[in-house]
């Protein structure tokens, strides 16, 4: 991998930092007066999603870090990896425990993920912003709700729980927010 | 494609022309003169803190050619030749220095006050930022004096040495950069802990830096210490201007190019050839001076109350 000088850092850029991938998320260039300059820069480590503070003499280099996002389809899990496909190539990736992550509940069999791949393997897999999934289990709704009443919890397919209006029913799919874990909607009739 | 659009808004750039007549009015009424000096020039600073732009010659036989980093070696030319009080605002351009609060390519106010010292030369700041600003109270802080208060430790001590920099530095800010030198121990401390403490104190003048930061300032005694006599003024925290009772020893000045090149070297960095005119101007006879560049962006920043730079310049460095 080539490498990055600290006047090419900019934010995404991926570089290797003690050994671990990360992603620049700042770069503050400071010089005191006639002095030394030094890049402050903010990284997130991808692997443990940390975000760090280092300060750089401007001018010193990082390794580029042979990380990239790809869009890939969720297929299946055996309880051990969760399986990721290439919808063009029919390339398959496995993802661990640790690359799953928090986004283990919001896991749909055929919806597009973001996969970052870090040296070819899943590093981390990021889902879409908004995803629609079925209620599994959730109370009855009590009489004279509106739309206006209280929320209830209640768990969908994938596992996740998350706060939905008192009017919402078992069976039916909604839209989540997966940022938040936050009710959005009904899901668009397909 | 948008960014062919400024990425000041059209407010900051009246605001700016309004400046540029302020500044122009203030030294009109101080009699000092207004000078024009090549922007493109042979010779280039060896300051090692500082990368020139470059120029090829027009042929391999033409010799390559430098954007100026400040209008310094020209107004001083001027001055040996008996210019008397002059000032400048001048396009300054550096390599890699880009950010929010710098450009490569920026505006700096430079003027030269004859039989003055730098503390005086400090009043005339103070009033020229005071007034632009509309800002009364400014304060005068030894280097030193400043890092005890701070930090509880007097760099100028000649007990202090670099591994109780170094330990300093790793207390303070966490993570110290390799090779750092004394000096650049000390402008971690300067960038990372005492300038966040200037944010809230206004006006402030740093002075009487360590020897080994006097650039073309020329040493004097202070309380039976060498100093340099050299200032940095501090609006907010953030650096405005740096000023010099200027050295006028020639010899003195050729010694600092060396020991520049010396570090250039060291530091894998090319060696930057003295500039002779300036040199054989100081042998003529300097005058007895103080200077001052003064930066002019990040002036109007802070009348603006503008955040970052690209506020205040018309089309920022990634829109040029």
């Amino acid at each position: 991998m080539p490498n990055f000088s600290t006047n090419e850092f900019k934010p995404g850029l991926k570089v290797m930092l003690d050994g671990e991938p990360c992603s620049i998320l700042e770069n503050e260039f400071v010089k005191p007066g006639k002095g030394q300059a030094f890049n402050r820069v903010k990284l997130r480590n991808l692997k443990t999603g940390r975000v760090w503070e280092r300060t750089f003499k401007s001018g010193d280099s990082l390794e580029g870090a042979d990380v990239m996002d790809v869009d890939l389809e969720y297929s299946y899990t055996d309880g051990e990896f969760w399986y990721f496909m290439d919808p063009s190539t029919y390339e398959q990736y496995s993802a661990d425990r640790d690359a799953v992550g928090d986004t283990g509940k919001w896991l749909k069999e055929q919806e597009r993920y973001e996969i970052t791949l870090y040296n070819g393997s899943p590093l981390a897999v990021t889902p879409p912003n908004f995803i629609e999934l079925e209620i599994t289990e959730t109370d009855p709704g009590l009489k004279g709700d509106t739309a206006q009443g209280g929320s209830k919890p209640a768990t969908l397919s994938t596992g996740a729980v998350v706060r939905v209006p008192l009017f919402i029913t078992e069976g039916e799919s909604i839209r989540v927010d997966t940022r938040t874990g936050e009710y959005v909607s009904r899901a668009s009739k397909s | 494609m948008s960014d062919w659009q400024p990425s000041a808004s059209l407010d900051a750039l009246a605001a700016r022309a309004s400046l540029l007549q302020q500044l122009r009015a203030f030294f009109a009424a101080r009699a000092v003169l207004e000078v024009e000096t090549p922007q493109i020039s042979f010779a280039t600073v060896t300051d090692p803190a500082i990368d020139a732009l470059c120029i090829a010659g027009a042929s391999p036989q033409e010799p390559q050619r430098f954007l100026q980093t400040s209008p310094e070696y020209a107004m001083k030319r001027l001055i040996a030749a008996g210019a008397g009080d002059i000032y400048q605002v001048a396009r300054a351009f550096r390599q890699g220095e880009s950010g929010r609060r710098h450009n490569p390519e920026f505006s700096l106010l430079e003027w030269y006050r004859l039989g003055w010292n730098h503390a005086a030369l400090m009043r005339e700041v103070a009033d020229l930022v005071g007034e632009v600003l509309d800002r009364t109270g400014w304060q005068v802080w030894p280097y030193a004096a400043l890092f005890q208060r701070v930090l509880g430790v007097d760099p100028l001590n000649d007990e202090v040495d670099e591994a109780q920099l170094a330990a300093l530095a790793a207390s303070h800010v966490g993570n110290v950069p390799d090779g750092l030198d004394g000096d650049g121990l000390l402008d971690l401390l300067m960038s990372h802990c005492i300038e966040p403490t200037l944010r809230d104190a206004g006006i402030v003048f740093v002075t009487d830096f360590p020897p080994s930061q006097s650039a073309l300032s020329r040493l004097i005694s202070v309380q039976g210490r060498a100093v340099a006599a050299r200032f940095e003024c501090y609006v907010d925290g953030i650096e405005v201007a740096n000023g010099y009772w200027e050295q006028s020893d020639a010899d003195a000045l050729r010694a600092r190019f060396a020991a520049d090149n010396a570090v250039r070297r060291q530091r894998g960095l090319v060696e930057r050839v003295p500039d002779e005119r300036l040199l054989a101007a100081q042998d003529s006879g300097l005058p007895d001076c103080a200077g001052v560049a003064l930066g002019v962006d990040r002036l109007l920043a802070l009348q603006l109350g503008a955040d970052s730079l690209s506020e205040v310049i018309s089309f920022d460095w990634s829109r040029a």
